[in-house]
């Protein structure tokens, strides 16, 4: 809706990855909805801060519902929309930056308790909306506003880390072609799970890798990234991690874990067995 | 330490206690009672943590409610998990009680730190009981028993609490009839022996104080109250109070003193529809909440001081973005981690303001126990009423005090719900200078809460017309909250007491000893605290003094109260401990007498 919203005064970059990113939580969603017969406002849409955040005001109408909270914390306010009404869709949408730095306390708790979300990460390797700082995929030595000198930290590598902490569904995706990033992105909100799919949405300001991830058939350079072979299966833990482990960046569904309950499963499983008790009878633990 | 707030005491402070006591002993002998009867005593139980000092003070509260008297318990806990230096303190009365008390009827040493530490505050009359472990070198009036054998012998070496209750029961002849019924009622279940051992071991406190010469006089027979009774911790009253008033989910982490609220709802908020967890820091906490009252649900977590300081930017968001819940704040002495298991009154300024930017949140602070259940309803109201974050404001003292309170009434509590939006999509969900419907997510009328400023739709703006229209909006929302009760005696006096939370007994306590020495001196009190009901205001402003006692350096309360025209000074203490009546009633006499003299002159 705010693209017709005169007042709303924040514009992507020509050529930003977070468009085609866009574009694929709009097919996602229609899809979703002409699939399940669900209303668009059973979808919570909670961004984080970050050019990559504003995705939630630049959807086409009709509009899900939308959280854009506070830098980092998509993930903590998902799980209370979440479990305050199991039924909701609930996705969150955040930059590399805010979801594996200033965010990264929060996956872990996700993944362990197998909170029924869908995150989709925005990886451009650099913090673009505070202007080209290092972030936690930047590559070693590479020089950003804030590393004049090149970066002296190794990056963290996100799909090996969510496949560590327990992440039950994994996906990694390319912004430039969002037909495909949908099928993943839909996967991941069927999936009953804390499911991950993580973006290469390139910035091109700060950071343009669109060369490096596809790479250059004139100059015959190969890309970073491919796609999955088709007999590959994602229910096996240890080829995901030979998967992850390997030179280049895989695309597609990479672990898939779908015998884990999930947190409404189990929550459901204390309720039912607990007996619980109104207000006289817990009050009356007091008489005497 | 007790610190008149930039003021110096003219008077004599030994002449005044000489006074306060005598006041004190005539209050012990209302109208119509015979001079030797005893109407409340005050016990110390104070050693290690472990040896059981914690429960003996619970327990004693308990068998003297029981059987018709008032209780109040103070409990100050070590920081480490097992032993270190602890006490905890009871005040059995023929009537309600309002503080902990002053001074020592009864002291019991269990071990030879203790009895030294502690001796200094054991009235002139005072009897120690202690642990005959060791022998005292001074020349107290003083009883030793070896606790621990003597239970043993009992059959039993966890019955040491019931030595000491029976030693009690003797020193103030209490009928050994009330301590058998208890015995029977809470062990029962555990089978006849151990009913029988701590039946034995009462027998052997008895024997051993009734050989003594030492004896405190009887107590007089109970009063009971003709109301149905509870006997509850404060932070068990807010618990019921928030579950009274709908609240439907939950999320906390553990700190103490605010971890035996996550620990009660986990056990009693499970049924469908409601969700109770806990999360993996107070950040988490917060934001868990503001997605669970964005999401249609009454929603609260309990923290203290530096879980309340990692909610700051959440509290913010929830206030920009309208969105409902309730963070209980157990003061505790700060700041950092300071001193996590003593108590203090020194987050009003945070709680107020714990958010960067322009905010202003409501806060609530209970006075008392039967209060903490009241603002566990009204905070969660509160937040449904205006749609915003609410602040519950109590402390340390208050969550462990165990008192017995009138049985809260299920019935006349008044619940109040949010203003939900029911029509179709294409709302403007931040429309206007006032509060508006607010949607549901699963219903049409789709929005986005926005942290970042916003336009009516929820997009975010840096229109300087929206930022006004937006703050506004924001703070119009707090007239909605000026209508809190508050309490008012002797309206027409120029100089009143004013205390906040907490502190509210010993200072009332106070008040009372000071009325009856005849000092012309008015009570006004609320736990309505931002906004203040409208009408207190205008009294406020109209005093000559209001005089605020508080446990912080800063008089944070007076120092608000003077900012909106009040001309309020405070007593301030920052021990860790709770006020005593003593030293409130020579600071307030300095401070009336003082602003007596300005204005005669
Ligand atoms: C608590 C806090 N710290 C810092 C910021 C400033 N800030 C806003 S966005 C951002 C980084 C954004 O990087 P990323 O998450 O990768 O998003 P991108 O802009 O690259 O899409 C920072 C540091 C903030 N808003 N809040
Ligand atoms: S700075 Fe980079 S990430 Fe931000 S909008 Fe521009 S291209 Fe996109
Ligand atoms: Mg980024």
């Amino acid at each position: 809706m705010s693209k017709k919203n005169p007042e709303y005064d924040f514009a992507w970059c020509p050529g930003c990855g977070d468009f085609g990113v866009r574009r694929a939580v709009e097919f996602a969603l229609n899809d979703r909805i002409k699939e399940t017969e669900e209303i668009i406002e059973n979808t919570v849409v909670v961004a984080g801060i970050g050019c990559s955040g504003n995705l939630v005001h630049l959807l086409e109408d009709p509009q899900p519902f939308g959280l854009h909270g506070i830098h980092g914390r998509s993930l903590p306010i998902a799980f209370g929309v979440k479990m305050a009404n199991p039924d909701l869709n609930v996705l969150t949408v955040a930059g590399d930056g805010d979801f594996l730095s200033i965010g990264m306390e929060h996956i872990a708790p996700q993944a362990t308790r197998n909170l029924d979300i869908c995150s989709v990460v925005m990886d451009n390797g650099v913090y673009g909306l505070t202007k080209g700082q290092s972030s936690p995929t930047t590559d070693y030595g590479v020089k950003t506003t804030s590393t004049p000198y090149g970066k002296i930290e190794d990056k963290i590598h996100p799909l090996k880390y969510y496949l560590t902490i327990g992440a039950s569904f994994i996906a990694s995706g390319y912004s430039s072609k969002p037909r495909d990033l949908a099928k993943l992105i839909q996967a991941g909100m069927e999936h009953p799970g804390f499911a991950v799919v993580h973006v290469q949405s390139p910035c091109t300001t700060y950071n343009d890798t669109y060369e490096i991830l596809k790479g250059n058939a004139k100059k015959g350079v190969p890309g970073l990234m491919y796609d999955i072979p088709e007999e590959y299966d994602r229910t096996d833990r240890l080829a995901a991690e030979e998967l992850i482990n390997s030179p280049g960046i895989p695309v597609g569904i990479i672990y898939e874990d779908k015998t884990r309950p999930s947190l409404t499963a189990e929550t459901n499983r204390i309720t039912e067995s607990v007996k619980s008790r109104d207000v006289a009878q817990l009050l009356s633990d007091y008489d005497f | 330490m007790v610190n008149i707030v930039a003021q110096q005491c003219p008077f004599c402070p030994i002449k005044l206690k000489l006074i306060i006591r005598l006041f004190n002993k005539l209050q012990r002998v209302p109208m119509g009672r015979y001079m030797s009867k005893r109407q409340d005593f005050v016990v110390r139980f104070a050693g290690e943590g472990g040896q059981g000092v914690v429960t003996a003070s619970e327990a004693l509260a308990r068998i003297a409610s029981e059987v018709g008297y008032h209780s109040l318990t103070f409990a100050t806990f070590p920081s480490q998990i097992m032993g270190g230096p602890t006490y905890t303190q009871a005040r059995i009365s023929t009537s309600p009680v309002l503080s902990p008390g002053d001074e020592l009827n009864v002291l019991v040493a269990l071990n030879e730190e203790a009895y030294e530490t502690h001796k200094g505050e054991v009235a002139a009359d005072g009897i120690i009981l202690y642990d005959s472990s060791f022998t005292p070198s001074g020349n107290e009036k003083a009883i030793g028993m070896p606790f621990d054998d003597l239970a043993k012998e009992a059959g039993d070496a966890r019955t040491a609490n019931m030595v000491m209750m029976g030693a009690l029961a003797s020193l103030v002849d209490m009928p050994v009839k009330y301590l058998q019924e208890f015995i029977e009622k809470r062990y029962l279940s555990r089978g006849q022996e151990i009913v029988d051992a701590n039946f034995r071991a009462i027998d052997f406190g008895i024997e051993k104080a009734s050989e003594s010469p030492f004896n405190l006089g009887e107590l007089d027979s109970p009063n009971p109250p003709d109301y149905k009774q509870s006997m509850m911790k404060g932070n068990d009253a807010i618990s019921l109070g928030a579950i009274r008033a709908g609240l439907n989910f939950y999320v906390g982490y553990p700190i103490s003193p605010a971890t035996t609220i996550l620990l009660y709802m986990e056990r009693n908020l499970v049924q469908e529809g409601k969700f109770v967890y806990q999360a993996s820091s107070e950040i988490e906490s917060i934001n868990a909440i503001l997605g669970g009252g964005y999401a249609g649900k009454k929603s609260m977590t309990a923290t203290a001081g530096p879980g309340f300081s990692l909610m700051s930017e959440g509290l913010g968001l929830a206030w920009m973005a309208e969105l409902p819940l309730v963070v209980v704040d157990v003061q505790r002495g700060g700041p950092a981690t300071g001193l996590p298991t003593k108590t203090e009154q020194s987050d009003l300024f945070s709680a107020i303001n714990p958010a960067h930017g322009d905010v202003s949140l409501p806060v609530i602070a209970p006075g008392n126990v039967e209060e903490c259940f009241t603002a566990g309803v009204m905070s969660l109201n509160w937040a449904e009423r205006y749609q915003g974050p609410v602040i519950l404001l109590t402390e340390m003292s208050l969550a462990e005090r165990v008192q017995n309170i009138k049985k809260p009434d299920l019935d006349t509590v008044n619940v109040e719900n949010r203003i939900v939006y029911e029509g179709n999509n294409g709302y403007l969900r931040y429309d206007g200078f006032e509060l508006s419907p607010m949607p549901i997510p699963g219903k049409p009328g789709s929005y986005i809460a926005n942290g970042s400023e916003h336009d009516s739709m929820g997009d975010t703006t840096h229109l300087p017309s929206r930022h006004i229209q937006m703050t506004e909006r924001r703070f119009s929302k707090l007239n909605l909250l000026k209508d809190g009760d508050f309490e008012e005696e002797n309206a027409n006096s120029s100089i009143v007491l004013m205390p906040w939370g907490g502190s509210k007994g010993s200072v009332r306590e106070a008040y009372n000893q000071l009325r009856d020495s005849g000092l012309d001196v008015g009570w006004l009190y609320t736990m309505y605290l931002n906004p203040l009901p409208e009408d207190l205001l205008i009294k406020l402003r109209s005093k000559d003094l209001v005089i605020v006692p508080e446990l912080n350096y800063q008089g944070q309360f007076s120092s608000i109260l003077r900012s909106y025209g009040v001309k309020a000074k405070s007593i301030t203490q920052y021990t860790g401990l709770p006020f005593k009546v003593v030293d409130l009633v020579s600071s307030i006499n300095d401070l009336v007498n003082q602003t007596n003299k300005a204005v005669i002159n």
